[in-house]
């Protein structure tokens, strides 16, 4: 069993980040990443479970020139797990999914996903034509990923393999005007309201 | 007035409506009523078009398009709504815009059974989740409905589904 800590791995992964955006997928993807490196650049959803990987896609489409990271859990993934033949298929070289995999839903009382009987989300994403897709379990695996996180061509995959804990909730914003419109700024600047 | 079966001229007219209003990225569960518009898309290298594996996965990409500033639309038939529904919490909820195009079956002269009960249900089901829907029976009226959803969701901030009635595109012959 893995013993990397979620909000550590977070907090690797995201603090050389630069100008990337970040898409957080709802539940302790979107805490993490409120506690540890909160961002008007982070966009934090807070249901719609299963679409993560698709507003990553549609960003990346939309602003070719910036990376796009999209941070989620193993359950908010295999929720949307066709999302990835079709980022498969469109390869867009400046898209990265990383799902931090604790093998549980931790929303519900920590009953297992389907990661935790077997099912690699590495391998679906790798078959679905991902430039590259690994499962992460160790600290030197880690400082892999955070290297090519941010400079590997994508689309990039990871299925970061973490200890199972208790869910720490850190409330980020949930208004979603709000949550949009200081992303949008905050990539578009003031045309964001025109 | 011939009544030879020749292809409709609205893909075309739509086609057009759709760049005018700014649409970069075309997204869609295929349908033989898109069929024309989406080879129109798919031969334009200054759209960017996603073949999705279910509806819903549209309406993540064009939340995700509104955010990096860009304008999408989303096509389907009516089937796919159902697919939809708690996706929709994402752009009700932000107040994203949404444009979307479905093609219905299962209302006028259907042959399959199977596409009446969401067929039916396709107006109460966009409208339960927030969708302004906006309907076109008749073919010279595609254009201007689609013109006028555009500007309500991308001028507005609104979800829009134009609902293409089977009336305007004709039911699907299954016998010879």
């Amino acid at each position: 069993m893995s013993q990397l800590e979620r909000r550590a791995v977070t907090a690797q992964l995201l603090r050389n980040r630069g100008e990337a955006v970040l898409v957080t997928g709802l539940g302790s993807p979107t805490y993490d990443a409120f506690a540890v490196a909160d961002s008007p650049l982070n966009f934090y959803l807070w249901g719609a479970m299963g679409s993560a990987a698709m507003v990553g896609l549609g960003l990346a489409n939309a602003q070719a020139g910036r990376r796009v990271v999209v941070l989620t859990g193993d359950g908010e993934m295999l929720m949307g797990l066709g999302s990835l033949a079709t980022i498969g298929a469109q390869r867009p070289r400046n898209l990265a999914i990383v799902v931090v995999d604790n093998e549980l839903y931790g929303e519900t009382g920590m009953q297992p996903t389907h990661t935790a009987h077997g099912v690699e989300l590495a391998a679906v994403a790798r078959a679905c034509g991902f430039a590259s897709a690994e499962t992460v379990r160790t600290g030197a695996e880690l400082d892999a990923l955070e290297r090519s996180l941010y400079a590997a061509p994508g689309p990039l995959f990871a299925a970061v393999k973490v200890a199972p804990e208790p869910t720490r909730i850190e409330l980020a914003p949930r208004d979603g005007p709000y949550l949009c419109s200081r992303f949008r700024e905050a990539l578009l600047g003031p045309g964001a309201h025109l | 007035m011939s009544t030879a079966v020749t292809a409709p001229a609205w893909p075309d007219a739509l086609y057009d409506a759709l760049l005018a209003a700014g649409v970069k990225q075309v997204a869609y569960v295929p349908d033989a009523g898109h069929r024309r518009l989406i080879e129109l898309a798919r031969a334009n290298a200054g759209l960017t078009t996603v073949v999705l594996t279910t509806e819903e996965e549209g309406i993540g990409l064009l939340a995700g398009a509104h955010l990096g500033g860009g304008r999408g639309v989303l096509l389907m038939q009516s089937s796919g709504v159902g697919n939809c529904i708690n996706a929709l919490a994402l752009p009700a909820e932000c107040r994203i815009p949404l444009l979307m195009l479905v093609t219905m079956r299962g209302e006028w002269g259907e042959f399959n059974p199977w596409q009446v009960a969401m067929g039916q249900a396709t107006p109460a089901t966009l409208e339960a989740m927030g969708v302004i829907v906006l309907r076109a029976d008749d073919a010279e009226r595609i254009v201007e409905t689609v013109r006028a959803g555009a500007g309500l969701a991308f001028d507005s901030g609104r979800m829009v589904a134009v609902l293409i009635g089977q009336r305007a595109i004709g039911a699907k012959a299954f016998r010879k």
